[in-house]
């Protein structure tokens, strides 16, 4: 595997082998000194065109855990703001010797684009509304080591709620949930959902209400208002009043049902109930095998004999 | 051509080395609750459980600690070669002043044991580690040596050692006679 740009580019078994190694990485976490030495003299450079607290952090403990160096390029404090382009920032950094790069950006494609402009690796950490793929993966990860699973989620229902259309993590979800046998229900206003949602495979509900009761996973999406255009939803209280996880409703949630949310959460509007009442809330599991994840992509992108690339463009 | 394998040891014969092994252990330690048992994955942690059997029934109940050791994420041959992942570590204890033996099937080049070394070593400071393997087949390349073996055998550096509870074999490749 030489990039990770969409769950779509991974077959069922690269699925299963990706969360095998997890469990390796998920052990080392557990050591008093948690660090192996597996890629030591490889570089990753974080690229990060948007914000981001928990992806960008992630990605860079797994880095440090696997003991390869790290870079941190952030837009906003960067040349970008002398009128630097994508493509020259790209080429400079990879001139430096990177391995890998991971990237997110707030359009979609641009991982996909970097590819085409240096020799490294390309894992994309988010781009537009299009993918999060190691998202999917923790999530994946998460769902299936909580019920005891380990590769399918045959049988298993999934609501995921919230701002669908605006969503590349419900995108990236939907796609490995979906494949790996789970039945899959968007609870979303129809203006919070994709207009081909036709042609997805899933079901779909106008209220948590009808779903509360009866799934195995409730996965909170979060209302994102930075991409929202004026007059999706009528306002955030009637949003609430029908997609919010409120303390009456988490009552209803089976004894062994998840909640899980890929943050960061708005309390009081999709989360009005505290997740640390919850017994069934993944939500900081999430977080922790967010590292575990991402550094067993790392390792399957940068352990298999890779060498490193320096670069292409200088030599030429 | 694939050669015939030939047999070194019989199912009996690596029945007695591990019991061997067993009483040497016991003999070079007399601090025995201080001992645990590691194998290396996957090949060496058949032969740790064994030697954990046989130091129980001939101690008449001293059960030590097991554990098995994953030494893949700490090769020195990344650049070389895939790594591919076995079973997952499990260190049972705090190594810290333990008295760790580290156990595997085949002693080849080394590497594996030193890889191991630094695995062992991100799970606390062993007092002492101390190595023992079914088979020492030389051709060593670090300087690392067996503090208890099954068989020293002789063998091409292409020679294929195969070990199992049914026995020993080796295999010679015909464009190494």
């Amino acid at each position: 595997m030489k990039h990770l740009l969409s769950t779509h580019d991974l077959s069922i078994d690269n699925i299963v082998a990706i969360l095998d190694t997890a469990d390796h990485m998920t052990e080392i976490n557990a050591r008093p000194v948690a660090k192996v030495p597996a890629l030591r003299g490889r570089t990753v450079a974080s690229v990060f065109f948007e914000d981001s607290t928990r992806t960008r952090l992630s990605f860079e403990s797994a880095a440090k855990r696997l003991s390869a160096d790290t870079m941190t390029f952030s837009a906003a404090s960067s040349s970008v703001n002398k009128g630097e382009s994508l493509r020259d920032t790209i080429e400079t950094l990879s001139a430096m010797g990177v391995d890998a790069f991971v990237v997110r950006h707030k359009s979609s494609g641009v991982p996909a684009a970097i590819t085409q402009w240096t020799g490294a690796s390309v894992i994309n950490a988010g781009d537009g509304w299009h993918q999060h793929p190691t998202q999917a993966l923790l999530d994946t990860y998460t769902i299936t080591r909580s019920f005891g699973l380990k590769d399918s989620l045959q049988g298993r229902s999934i609501a995921i709620v919230g701002d669908i259309k605006h969503s590349r993590v419900a995108r990236s979800d939907i796609d490995v949930f979906t494949r790996l046998g789970a039945e899959v229900i968007l609870v979303a206003p129809p203006t919070l959902l994709p207009h081909n949602i036709a042609t997805w495979g899933v079901k779909t509900a106008s209220s948590i209400d009808e779903v509360v009761g009866k799934v195995d996973v409730l996965y909170m999406l979060r209302m994102q208002f930075e991409r929202m255009d004026s007059g999706v939803i009528p306002g955030l209280a009637e949003y609430s009043s029908r997609f919010a996880l409120t303390p009456a409703r988490a009552r209803l949630l089976s004894p062994h049902a998840l909640v899980m949310h890929p943050g960061p959460m708005n309390r009081g509007i999709e989360m009005v109930v505290d997740p640390s009442d919850l017994p069934g809330s993944r939500i900081l599991q999430q977080v922790a095998n967010g590292v575990s994840v991402r550094m067993a992509v790392l390792f399957t992108i940068l352990g298999g004999g890779a060498t490193a690339t320096l670069q292409q463009g200088v030599d030429a | 051509m694939q050669n015939p394998s030939t047999e070194i040891l019989g199912a009996d014969d690596v029945s007695r080395a591990i019991t061997r092994i067993a009483h040497e252990i016991i003999e070079r330690n007399s601090d025995l609750n201080s001992v645990v048992i590691v194998g290396m994955q996957t090949g060496g942690t058949w032969i740790a459980e064994r030697l954990c059997e046989a130091i129980e029934r001939i101690t008449n109940g001293t059960v030590l600690p097991l554990g098995a050791v994953d030494i893949s994420m700490y090769r020195d041959d990344f650049s070389l070669r895939p790594i591919v992942l076995s079973a997952p570590t499990d260190i049972p204890v705090d190594l810290t002043e333990r008295r760790v033996v580290l156990v595997d099937d085949v002693l080849f080049t080394g590497r594996t044991v030193r890889a191991a070394l630094e695995a062992l070593n991100d799970h606390g400071r062993p007092r002492a580690v101390q190595l023992a393997v079914m088979v020492d087949r030389g051709h060593r390349e670090l300087p690392i040596r067996p503090d208890y073996v099954g068989k020293n055998i002789p063998t091409h550096p292409t020679d294929e050692v195969s070990v199992s509870v049914n026995g020993v074999f080796v295999t010679t490749h015909a464009e190494s006679v």
